[in-house]
C-alpha cells in the first residue's frame, strides 16, 4: 500500500495551509513533521531535501517536492482536480493563482510590525471586496452552475473557499456586501422577488457557493475540529516561525 | 488561420518577459499591445478585460488569461514543453518556481529606490550564487543530460536560461563557477528560435532604465 503524503512545516497554516486543504479534500490522509527549532530546520537543509533550502516540503510518490505551486499543481492532476482539458487547466490556475495571492497577503501580514500588519489586512478585505471576489461572483452568475469550472469540484473551488473563510476571519461581512446577497440579508421580503427575477439566484451567489463547497463530504471533515486544519498565525507562530528562519 | 497571441502590458520586461521568452522558444509569433499610461490601464480594467484588474493579460486561443503562472503552463502545455508525465511536470514546475522566486527579487529590487537597491543587490547576488546557481547545477549534474528535465527541451530549460542572462548582466563572474549552467546555456542559445529571440529587434526587452521605470510608475500609480 502507498506511503501516506509527508508534510514538513511550521505547526501553522503559512504556505503549507493550501496544500492541506487539497490534500483534504481530495481525501487524502497525510502525515505531518512540524519544524520547531533551528537545528530541525539545518538538518532538512544539510541532508539536502530542500531543493531552495526552503519549506514548505511534500514527500510523496517517490519524490521530494518543495514549491508550494509545484505541489498543488501536482496534487490537482494526481487527484483529478484540475479540469479536463487544457481549455478548463488554465481557467482553474487563473481562480487558484488569484486566491493565492490573496491568502499569500494575509500570511505575510502576520510578519509586519503592527501598524504595518493592519494596514495590509485591511487592503487584503478591501481587494478581496473590490476585486476578488466580484470577480468569482461574476464567474458563478455567468455560467450558473455549482462549480467554477466545467460543472465539477475542482482545486479552484476548495481554494476559493480557504479564501472566503480566511477572509472572513479578518472581516465577517466581507461576503454580505454583494448587491444580490445583500438584497437577501437586508431585505428578505425582497429576496422573494429577486428569487423570481433570476431562478436559479440560490445558486450563483457567493454565499451559496461557500454553503455548497463547505457540505462537500471531505471538506465538512476537514472544517471540524481536531482535523488537520490549522488555526490563523499567531504570536507563538511568529516567533517560531523568525526563530528557525533567522528572519 | 488561428489569430496571433497578443500580450498587453507595458514596453518593458517585468511579469511578461518569460512568457515572450517561451512563445518564442515554442517558435509562436505574437503581437504586443503596450501600456503607455495609467488611462491605458483603465480601459482595460472598464473593458472587463482583466479578471481581477492586473496585467499581464494575454488575448489566444478566444480567451482573455490573467496571472502569468496559467499564462505559462498553458503555453507550455500547448507547446509541449512541460514534461512527459505529472511526474516530470513536477519537477519542471518546483525547478521554475525557483526561477519564478529570483524573478521576483529582481523585479522588486528594478523599481526600489536608488537608496534600496544596494542592500538589495547585494541579498539577491548572495541567493543567487549561494542557493540557486548551485541547486541548478547540481540537478545538471545528477543525470548529465542535455536538458534540464526529461532529457529533452522544456520550459524549464527556457525559463532558466532566461534568468542566466539575467545573471549575467547583473555579473557575469557570478556564473564563474557553474560549468554546466553556462553549458546549457549555450547550448539553448543555439536552438533556432531562441537564437533569433536573441537577435536584435526581436521582442525581447531590455534591462529596466529611467524612462521605463518613470512610465511604469505613471502606469500603476506606484509611489
Amino acid at each position: 500500500m502507498a506511503a501516506k503524503p509527508k508534510l514538513c512545516y511550521f505547526r501553522g497554516r503559512g504556505r503549507m495551509e493550501s496544500i492541506r486543504w487539497l490534500l483534504a479534500a481530495a481525501g487524502v490522509e497525510f502525515e505531518e513533521e512540524f519544524i520547531e527549532t533551528r537545528e530541525q530546520y539545518e538538518k532538512l537543509q544539510k541532508d539536502g531535501r530542500l531543493l531552495f533550502g526552503q519549506v514548505p516540503l511534500v514527500e510523496m510518490d517517490g519524490m521530494v517536492l518543495t514549491q508550494t505551486k509545484a505541489i498543488l499543481s501536482y496534487l490537482a492532476a494526481k487527484y483529478d482536480l484540475y479540469g479536463k482539458d487544457l481549455k478548463e487547466r488554465v481557467r482553474v490556475d487563473m481562480y487558484a493563482d488569484g486566491t493565492l495571492d490573496l491568502m499569500m497577503m494575509i500570511a505575510l501580514a502576520a510578519f509586519k510590525t503592527p501598524g504595518e500588519k493592519e494596514e495590509n489586512l485591511a487592503l487584503v478585505v478591501k481587494k478581496a471586496k473590490t476585486c476578488y471576489f466580484p470577480a468569482f461572483e461574476k464567474i458563478l452568475k455567468d455560467h450558473g452552475e455549482d462549480f467554477l469550472v466545467g460543472n465539477k469540484f475542482s482545486w479552484a473551488d476548495v481554494q476559493l473557499l480557504e479564501a472566503i473563510l480566511m477572509v472572513e476571519e479578518l472581516d465577517a461581512s466581507v461576503l454580505s456586501d454583494f448587491p444580490l446577497l445583500k438584497v437577501v440579508c437586508e431585505q428578505p421580503h425582497k429576496a422573494q422577488e429577486a428569487m423570481n427575477r433570476d431562478k436559479d439566484f440560490s445558486k450563483i451567489c457567493l454565499q451559496a457557493f461557500k454553503t455548497r463547497i463547505s457540505s462537500i463530504p471531505t471538506i465538512k471533515k476537514f472544517l471540524q475540529p481536531g482535523s488537520q486544519r490549522k488555526l490563523p498565525p499567531d504570536s507563538h507562530y511568529v516567533k517560531t516561525v523568525r526563530k528557525v528562519l533567522q528572519l | 488561420m488561428a489569430a496571433k497571441p497578443k500580450l498587453y502590458y507595458f514596453d518593458g520586461r517585468g511579469r511578461m518577459e518569460p512568457i515572450r521568452w517561451l512563445l518564442a522558444a515554442a517558435g509562436v509569433e505574437f503581437e504586443e499591445e503596450f501600456l503607455e499610461t495609467s488611462k491605458d490601464l483603465e480601459k482595460l480594467r472598464n473593458d472587463g478585460s482583466l479578471m481581477f484588474q492586473q496585467v499581464p493579460m494575454v488575448e489566444i486561443d478566444g480567451m482573455k488569461l490573467v496571472q502569468c503562472r496559467a499564462i505559462l503552463n498553458y503555453i507550455a502545455a500547448k507547446y509541449n514543453l512541460y514534461g512527459k508525465d505529472t511526474k516530470e511536470r513536477a519537477l519542471i514546475d518546483m525547478y521554475i518556481e525557483g526561477v519564478a522566486d529570483l524573478n521576483e527579487m529582481y523585479l522588486f529590487w528594478s523599481i526600489s529606490p536608488p537608496n534600496e537597491q544596494a542592500a538589495k543587490m547585494t541579498q539577491m547576488k548572495d541567493k543567487i550564487a549561494n542557493c540557486y546557481l548551485p541547486a541548478f547545477e547540481k540537478v545538471l549534474k545528477s543525470h548529465g543530460q542535455d536538458y534540464v528535465v526529461g532529457n529533452r527541451l522544456s520550459r524549464a530549460d527556457i525559463h532558466l536560461v532566461e534568468l542566466l542572462y539575467t545573471v549575467d548582466e547583473l555579473d557575469p563572474s557570478l556564473l564563474a563557477n557553474f560549468p554546466l549552467l553556462k553549458a546549457l546555456k549555450a547550448r539553448i542559445s543555439n536552438l533556432p528560435n531562441v537564437k533569433k529571440f536573441l537577435q536584435p529587434g526581436s521582442p525581447r526587452k531590455p534591462p529596466m532604465d529611467e524612462k521605463c521605470l518613470a512610465k511604469v510608475k505613471e502606469i500603476f500609480q506606484l509611489k
